[in-house]
């Protein structure tokens, strides 16, 4: 008996060790989402993937032991069932069971949630590690972005649909380095979303929100406001360009030459611009656009 | 033209356990009830207009809440036949906008809520105590004609210059300011709610009081049907919400109106006290809405499963559990506001999975060795297990707060919020309504256009949701009225406005059924369900202050005591302080 | 009426709790506020229910033997039909539309209001105890 048994334990307890190897290991499902391009967002992938894993497992067993109950069960004649109506060690299990569950769930997004919201000392200008940071101010507002980078003296604005790809105005950042993003909006609640980055943060008047991103490969990255916002809400696009350090360099000055200046990008666009209904949407809105409102636009 | 009410008589059962002559059918429609034993005051309109009984009341908030379902559900159509592709043009981005805010409203605030704590329980929480109306059957028609006045003021927000409300169901500051949004449709929207949230708060009174008051002897509240049980939790629930969202509802009005800086950073106030007062209110919204359900699927499963509910004391726990915890959860919807405690929410949150799913072991355990007959009311109670199984595993993802910045305002939680919403306040409340239609109105309705209403609703439901999920995880943000061809989402975005027309057409074979139900009507009798619960004694519809008889009540389910007293409850547990049952008294009277 | 009274008071006591964990952790006051609110609405009913409960005549709901003709006897009045619930709730609309459309309404919402509230008071007045 002992033997027989044995080596099916051995399996057990190997399969045990392995589990969290298998889970921990770099090849996670995705079921759907972004693996992330920033290691932020590669954090929150791998505790998306490991819970979604273990939703899977255990709501799969509820819906086989309802499957197996209904099916199993139905009636087949007009015999009476068993009238039994508790079992009190098994209730207590499946009251325990879950609260451990849910401990082991929670020290997990704690971990996670403690990397994801780190964040480097505001003005620092370099990260623990020598690297440098790159400060950026995200100014949301209706209905576009403005990308401020105060160290460099570069503002970047638009509205909607403009810019590259009708994808909104742009926000360059270096591969490979901390960008700390300082998002503040002019007027309403917006949301600052990149899809890639498995991140979104609201932009609110009267909050500034402080988060760090390091975006880890070149590439372009699309982004929107998710926060209902009025009107164009659906039309507030934006993009990120990660670049080499080199040529994040290069663009700044190019951006600086071309006058694309902190003040420029202030006076251009932001909260004098917001007054107008963008004019380049890629929705017809000639019905949609709402009287002009006789009031004046309250903004700060 | 008051009416002083007598205790109901004792109906002893025969020992033979056999239903005796003017006692209620034990198995199958058509058991000879009598109708009306007597019908007081006036009738029609004016019946309609006047009456303080519970079951006119119950049926009229039914129906107005019906139709209002039917107009969001079109809405909701209006929505999907506008995302089906990309750069479309169905409606204008300002229409769009007005749908999707009055498709919440209208779902959230005046069709989930009040057709289960204005309609079904109105109508059967004083059935299932024992009792002859609600404590205060006056300020119960109050409520009914508030909840008429207030859906009526929102509605009338598409006649007005501007249009309805358009800032989503959640009127965020600044956005719902006089600047962003001027215009009578969105004063209309907060005078709707704060007359609707009247309504609510006086029928969380009257359920509270009714419980507390108005139990037939032997009815203590540990044997009160587990329905009786969710309603009186949400009542409480009630009482501590709805005050909240109608104090934000007044601030909001006075900074539109008054000259308020509540919720203007301008003028020293803050934007986030919104998102604070609504959430405290808005998410024990969401068990509001979701507790009646589940009390409705809880009486549905043991009746079919013929077995007495598996561990009545744990659900009752469980309830008021999910209830407490509910009110410690609202900032969750704030996560990424990036202004709230995160880790105290995310735990508390993650805790409600732990009473939900003593809930669903609960209700698998009821079916456990039982014998399952697959009436409608039980195929919409299953069909409601796994939307709501699906519906809370995302819920419990979304409870962690990496998880939530990264899913937040997407499609993603559109489809986990419509399918825990559409399981709960669609799904269990066909079951309850399916249940308790034959009691209301005295006739069936058709099992086999019941079915077909099903069958089309669990497929659309799946079709229209699933798909959802995985635009949220490809970026696809909630509340755009239209998307560009190179995002990707059309493919997926097509699957799911076919979901929602198969659901949209689910309805058709429900119209039908009502409609054959009341061209040729099958009489019901008192019990067509060989049902467990007080309700199910008197007759079908019941007279006018509901019992002349009461069987002895000697457990959770004295109506199947009565008709099996051969495999009655034995009571194990007790209530606290009081004596052991005999199971010898079970038969009735001491002599 | 002692269970009933338990929850409320059980209700309260946890809402207590959970307002001094929130505050120490988190010194946020509309959050604390709503909780103590919360708190109280479990306290106030629920203590003088307590209190009731010890002081009150046992009640046959209460007691799980009693029995159906042991309660016998009259459970209340209860009014026939009303029209006043009606004029009162469309006067309540009046009165919030009066606030949406301007004064002109506000007559309307006045008389349908004050003669819900006297038709009532007469009504029970006339009928006996509700």
């Amino acid at each position: 008996m002992y033997r027989a048994k044995a080596p099916s334990r051995r399996l057990l307890t190997a399969l045990l060790v392995a589990a969290p190897l298998v889970l921990a290991a770099c090849n996670q499902p995705s079921y759907g989402a972004s693996r992330g391009a920033t290691t932020q967002g590669q954090d929150t992938f791998k505790l998306w993937s490991a819970m979604v894993t273990i939703g899977i497992v255990i709501g799969g067993i509820v819906a086989v032991l309802i499957l197996w109950s209904v099916f199993r069960y139905r009636r087949r004649s007009e015999e009476m069932p068993k009238q039994f109506h508790e079992n009190v060690p098994i209730e207590i299990l499946y009251t325990v069971l879950p609260i451990i569950i849910v401990g082991f769930l929670f020290a997990f997004t704690v971990l996670t949630e403690n990397n994801v919201d780190a964040t480097v000392a505001a003005g620092a200008t370099v990260t623990s590690t020598g690297k440098p940071v790159v400060d950026i101010t995200v100014t949301a507002f209706q209905w576009g972005w403005r990308f401020d980078y105060p160290g460099l003296n570069v503002g970047v604005a638009g509205t909607t649909t403009h810019g590259p790809d009708n994808h909104g105005p742009q926000m360059v950042v270096p591969a490979g380095q901390t960008v700390q993003i300082t998002l503040v909006s002019d007027d309403v609640v917006h949301g600052f979303y990149v899809r890639d980055f498995n991140f979104s943060r609201y932009a609110q008047p009267g909050v500034t929100n402080v988060f760090d991103l390091t975006v880890i490969h070149t590439g372009t990255y699309d982004g929107q406001c998710t926060q209902f916002c009025g009107l164009y809400h659906s039309d507030m696009l934006f993009s990120v360009r990660a670049v080499t350090p080199a040529g994040f360099e290069q663009w700044a000055s190019s951006e600086v030459a071309a006058g694309n200046t902190l003040q420029a990008a202030g006076a251009g666009a932001g909260s004098s611009a917001s007054n107008t209904p963008p004019p380049n949407t890629r929705q017809y809105h000639s019905n949609a656009a709402p009287a002009p409102s006789t009031k004046p636009k309250a903004l700060a | 033209m008051t009416t002083t009410v007598e205790r109901p008589e004792l109906l002893t059962p025969e020992p033979a356990g056999g239903p005796d002559a003017h006692g209620p059918g034990a198995h199958g429609p058509g058991g000879a009830a009598p109708e009306h034993a007597h019908h007081e005051g006036p009738s029609g309109i004016v019946n309609w207009l006047t009456s303080t009984d519970h079951k006119v009341i119950g049926k009229s908030y039914m129906i107005t809440s019906l139709v209002l379902f039917f107009l969001a559900g079109v809405m909701a159509l209006v929505i999907r036949a506008q995302l089906m592709e990309p750069n479309s043009s169905v409606v204008s981005y300002q229409t769009y906008n007005e749908l999707f805010t009055m498709h919440g409203s209208l779902m959230l605030y005046l069709f989930a809520g009040p057709f289960a704590f204005g309609g079904l329980a109105n109508y059967i929480v004083p059935l299932q105590i024992g009792a002859p109306d609600m404590a205060f059957p006056r300020l119960n028609a109050l409520s009914y004609w508030l909840y008429l006045g207030g859906s009526i003021t929102m509605l009338s927000g598409f006649l007005v210059a501007g249009g309805a409300a358009s800032f989503g169901w959640v009127a965020y500051a600044p956005l719902s300011n006089a600047t962003n949004s001027p215009g009578a449709g969105a004063d209309l929207w907060l005078m709707a709610l704060a007359l609707t949230g009247f309504s609510a708060i006086f029928t969380g009174v009257n359920l509270v009081a009714t419980i507390f008051y108005l139990r037939a002897p032997g009815m203590t509240m540990f044997r009160m049907p587990i329905f009786t049980w969710n309603m009186l939790v949400t009542a409480i629930l009630i009482l501590i919400a709805f005050p909240v969202l109608f104090a934000a509802v007044v601030m909001l009005f006075c900074d539109r109106h008054f000259g308020t800086h509540i919720f203007s950073v301008q003028g020293g106030g803050s934007p986030i006290l919104w998102q604070q007062l609504f959430w405290f209110f808005g998410h024990p919204e969401v068990y509001i809405l979701a507790l009646p359900y589940f009390g409705m699927v809880t009486e549905v499963i043991p009746v079919f499963s013929r077995k007495p509910l598996f561990g009545y004391r744990g659900m009752v726990f469980a309830t008021m559990s999910i209830a407490a915890l509910s009110t410690g959860v609202w900032a969750h919807h704030m996560f990424t506001t990036g202004v709230v405690l995160l880790p105290f929410f995310s735990l508390l949150s993650y805790l409600i999975a732990v009473p939900t799913g003593i809930k669903f072991f609960n209700w698998i355990g009821t079916m456990w060795r039982g014998q399952i007959a697959f009436a409608v009311p039980m195929l919409f109670s299953i069909g409601f297990l796994f939307a709501f199984l699906m519906g809370g595993v995302t819920g419990v993802l979304l409870a962690s707060p990496p998880i939530d910045f990264m899913t937040h305002d997407t499609y993603f939680v559109v489809a986990h919020f419509h399918q825990v919403l559409v399981g709960t306040a669609v799904f269990a409340a066909f079951a309850g309504f399916y249940f308790w239609y034959p009691k209301m109105f005295g006739r069936m309705l058709r099992e086999s256009w019941g079915k077909l209403h099903f069958w089309s609703l669990f497929v659309g439901f799946w079709v229209c949701y699933t798909p959802q999920y995985l635009l949220g995880l490809h970026g696809m943000p909630r509340r755009i009225a239209t998307y560009a061809p190179d995002t990707g989402w059309t493919t997926l975005n097509v699957i799911s406005t076919v979901g929602a027309f198969i659901m949209g057409a689910s309805f058709l074979f429900f119209f039908v059924n009502l409609v054959v139900s009341w061209a040729r009507p099958v009489p019901a009798g008192s019990n067509p369900w060989d049902g467990h619960t007080l309700e199910w004694f008197t007759t079908s519809p019941p007279p006018h202050h509901n019992y002349t008889h009461l069987p002895p009540i000697r457990s959770e389910r004295p109506t199947w005591d009565y008709n099996h007293p051969e495999h009655r409850t034995v009571i194990t547990h007790r209530t606290p302080g009081a004596p052991p049952d005999q199971p010898k008294e079970l038969t009735g009277a001491p002599s | 009426m002692k269970v009933e009274a338990r929850i409320l008071v059980v209700i309260g006591i946890f809402f207590g709790i959970i307002a001094l964990v929130y505050w120490f952790t988190s010194y946020e006051d509309a959050g604390f506020l709503m909780l103590i609110g919360a708190t109280f609405l479990g306290l106030f009913p629920g203590a003088y229910y307590l209190w009731w409960s010890h002081h009150m005549k046992p009640r046959s709901e209460d007691d799980p033997t009693a029995t159906i003709e042991g309660g016998s006897g009259q459970i209340g009045t209860f009014p026939g039909s009303s029209i006043w619930p009606f004029i009162m709730g469309m006067g309540a609309t009046a009165t919030v539309l009066t606030f949406v459309f301007g004064l002109w309404l506000a007559p309307i919402a006045g008389a349908l209001v004050l003669s819900a509230l006297i038709g009532a008071t007469v009504e029970s007045r006339r009928g006996g105890t509700i």
